[in-house]
């Protein structure tokens, strides 16, 4: 049984069909990857999922209800967390902060709690302060629980992305372009990253990633995108002798490097 | 020169100096104002205090009796020896009171909201309408008040009638709030003008049909709530003769109790916003005005934590509204003016959008300025007008100035080069917000 399933769905903008009827499903439990190359439609597919945008035909059922129609809280509330192609952290706020916003659904405080502290509001501070400084040292942050976001490095704020994903407890998540702009060691961590959310934590992941090593070391699915369609899907093994797939890829770069 | 004064703060802010200092300028200030209570100086360096209390690391517990001795005794005596500080004080409390709540839609959540002050109507006129003789008047026309027009309510009322202009703001928030969710920026900007003016507007011509609230002319007279009852009263009266140096009248004592309304209304909230912005709500405010996008792809409902925000600022400008209107026993259109929604949000940039001490201080700088420093300074220039002086080298009799240069009447100049110079300087304020830090577990390793 899938995870996430998606029937023909479509998104234009205007005159371009960004996604055009993408049939995808993702099985619980496993670490499944979108490539394809830059403008394929990856990340407006997953706008699509997440509720950022309303596709114009198709159907996606999550856990056996549709999405379709649902703001993208209220998709978040379903289980679907994600990270953003262009890190989108709330700059101003400490790293403990963002990771606090992340559980935002998952707290049961309500106004009156706050402006009377109750115990219950106490409690469930403290609580979720703790268990957000656990997800900071577990993406691999130590003591930068104060600082803003936007004053740590790179790598770091990708990171804290992730950990504040991972704050709503989510049973899917999903990352885009997670180790766009990493070097090679950091791109190493994010692996071993990856794949100890789905092994401890069995959370199922959905990967939009340009680096192949990435994605080949660690899915066990792969969907590749061009023009906003499928143009094959499969194992590792047999993406990469896929015909349609070197020359969606090969392709593309020859012909970006004639200008 | 800045190391120099780095230093030196950094000398005076350690060991028993803090306290030393505070204390010295405290009583210095006190007695200045005691034995000159005309003096602008003297009132200045009184009201550095407070802030000397907020800034020195001085033990908590220290600080917060200092800081009730001041608003409790010092404070209220010196204001019967001169009114006027009370006043200057009340309007200081009433605008940090609405500060703070511009600030929880500006600061926080990052919603400009140029209208702000329609809420600070609907809570005047709240209890305007239901505290005078309005309700008996509603089919006669402005002005021609037929004779043996009643109260309709005992001044009793009031207490409630705070409720209720805290509610209806609230309710006046979340209406603007429906049709303004889907605009950002500028947009948002001149939608929320817009419902300024048009609660202005009503107030101003709902005198026809029927007249609920006189028109321009306003409405008066609006009660106030009863003093506390005489055995209260009378020890204090008592108590004060000697000190002030004459026996308090009764509109004294009212001054006195507004101050101390203001003041417990201020101190609500002051730990409102606090304990909000410390709250999962305040949380998921500053997500929505650092970017919206990932906000609501956390899991935070936009529709109502927008609306949420609109409807708490809004709540502490109706409290103030329905106390000012039964200070001044009077409310007319032209207090809720576009220019005093721009007075409110120049004190929350002034102070440092987001920060709540930041607002709070930004509202007693405009008003003092406003009504301490452009006052004596117009009336400084009108002593000189009186005078023979000239001005020497260009030779130009002070006689001679135009009337027209009244500093007092140029709130406007002053509130635009504050905006101007804060925005080109110093946009995030002169006291910062500041995120809390949390002692965290994995810190201590
Ligand atoms: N909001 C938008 N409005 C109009 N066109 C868009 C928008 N978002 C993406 N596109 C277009 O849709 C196509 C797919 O973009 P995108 O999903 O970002 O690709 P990918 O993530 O695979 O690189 C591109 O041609 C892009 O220009
Ligand atoms: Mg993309």
């Amino acid at each position: 049984m899938s995870l996430l399933q998606t029937t023909n769905v479509i998104k234009r903008f205007g005159g371009l069909v960004a996604v055009n009827k993408m049939t995808f499903s993702v099985d619980e439990g496993h670490i499944v990857s979108i490539i394809g190359p830059n403008g394929a439609g990856k990340t407006t597919f997953f706008n699509s999922l997440t509720g950022i945008y309303r596709p114009e035909e198709g159907e996606i059922m999550f856990k056996d209800h549709s999405l379709i129609g649902l703001r993208p809280d209220q998709v978040s509330a379903r289980g679907i967390s994600r990270t953003f192609q262009n890190i989108r952290l709330f700059g101003s706020m400490t790293v403990i902060e963002n990771i606090l916003v992340g559980m935002h659904i998952r707290l049961k405080q309500n106004a009156l709690d706050a402006l009377f502290r109750s115990k219950k509001f106490h409690a469930e501070e403290k609580e979720a302060e703790q268990k957000a400084s656990d997800l900071m040292e577990y993406v691999g942050l130590k003591n930068v629980g104060n600082e803003l976001a936007r004053n740590l490095p790179y790598g770091g704020q990708r990171r804290i992305e992730i950990a504040r994903a991972l704050a709503a407890n989510p049973t899917l998540l999903l990352l885009d372009e997670p180790t766009a702009g990493m070097n090679p060691n950091e791109t190493e961590d994010a692996i071993k990253l990856f794949r100890r959310i789905r092994d401890e934590k069995g959370i199922t992941i959905l990967l939009i990633e340009h680096d192949m090593r990435v994605v080949m070391g660690i899915s066990e699915h792969i969907t590749v995108m061009d023009y906003g369609e499928k143009i094959a899907e499969g194992s590792p093994q047999e993406i990469r002798k896929n015909q349609r797939v070197i020359e969606a890829y090969l392709g593309r770069e020859a012909a970006s490097s004639k200008d | 020169m800045k190391t120099f004064f780095s230093e030196l703060y950094k000398k005076a802010n350690s060991g028993f100096w803090p306290i030393f200092i505070t204390l010295g300028l405290l009583i210095a200030g006190t007695i200045s104002v005691y034995q000159s209570p005309r003096s602008l100086s003297a009132f200045l360096t009184l009201m550095l205090c407070p802030l000397l209390v907020y800034f020195m690391k001085i033990n908590m517990k220290v600080k917060t009796f200092i800081g009730l001795i001041l608003v409790i005794v010092i404070l209220p005596v010196l204001g019967i020896r001169n009114i006027f500080y009370l006043e200057v004080i009340f309007q200081m409390a009433v605008f940090a009171a609405l500060a703070l709540g511009l600030n929880i839609v500006i600061g926080m959540a990052g919603l400009l909201d140029l209208g702000y002050v329609a809420f600070y109507a609907v809570g005047a006129y709240t209890w305007a309408i239901f505290g005078s003789k309005q309700l008996s008047l509603l089919h006669s026309i402005p002005g021609a008040a037929p004779a043996g027009a009643e109260f309709a309510l005992s001044p009793n009322y009031f207490w409630l009638f705070l409720f209720l202009g805290v509610g209806l703001a609230a309710l006046a928030g979340i209406l603007l709030g429906l049709p303004v969710l889907r605009l950002r920026g500028d947009y948002l900007a001149i939608v929320t003008l817009g419902f300024g003016e048009v609660i202005r507007v009503l107030a101003l011509n709902l005198d026809k049909p029927i007249n609920l609230t006189n028109g321009p002319q306003g409405i008066t007279p609006i009660q106030r709530p009863p003093l506390p009852p005489e055995f209260i009263l009378s020890p204090i009266r008592n108590l004060l003769t000697p000190i002030v140096g004459h026996v308090p009248s009764e509109a004294e004592f009212y001054n006195v109790f507004f101050y101390f309304l203001a003041l417990i209304i201020i101190m609500i909230a002051i730990t409102v916003a606090t304990r909000l912005e410390d709250s999962r709500i305040g949380r998921a405010w500053t997500a929505i005005r650092e970017d919206e996008t990932a906000a609501i792809a956390m899991g935070i409902p936009l529709v109502k934590m927008k609306l949420a925000a609109f409807a708490a600022g809004a709540s502490f400008a109706g409290a103030m509204g329905a106390l000012y209107a039964a200070n001044r026993t009077f409310v007319s259109p032209e207090t809720f003016s576009f220019l005093q929604s721009i007075g409110v949000l120049t004190m929350v940039i002034l102070g440092g959008l987001g920060s709540i001490p930041g607002v709070i201080f930004g509202a007693s700088a405009v008003v003092i300025l406003n009504i301490q420093v452009l006052q004596n300074f117009s009336l400084y220039l009108s002593e000189l007008r009186q005078s023979d002086a000239v001005i020497p080298i260009i030779n130009f009799a002070w006689k001679d100035l135009s009337n027209q240069l009244d500093p007092a009447k140029y709130q406007k100049l002053v509130f635009g080069i504050i905006l101007v110079v804060m925005m080109i300087f110093r946009p995030s304020g002169l006291i910062p917000a500041e995120r809390r830090k949390r002692e965290l577990v994995e810190d201590k390793e």
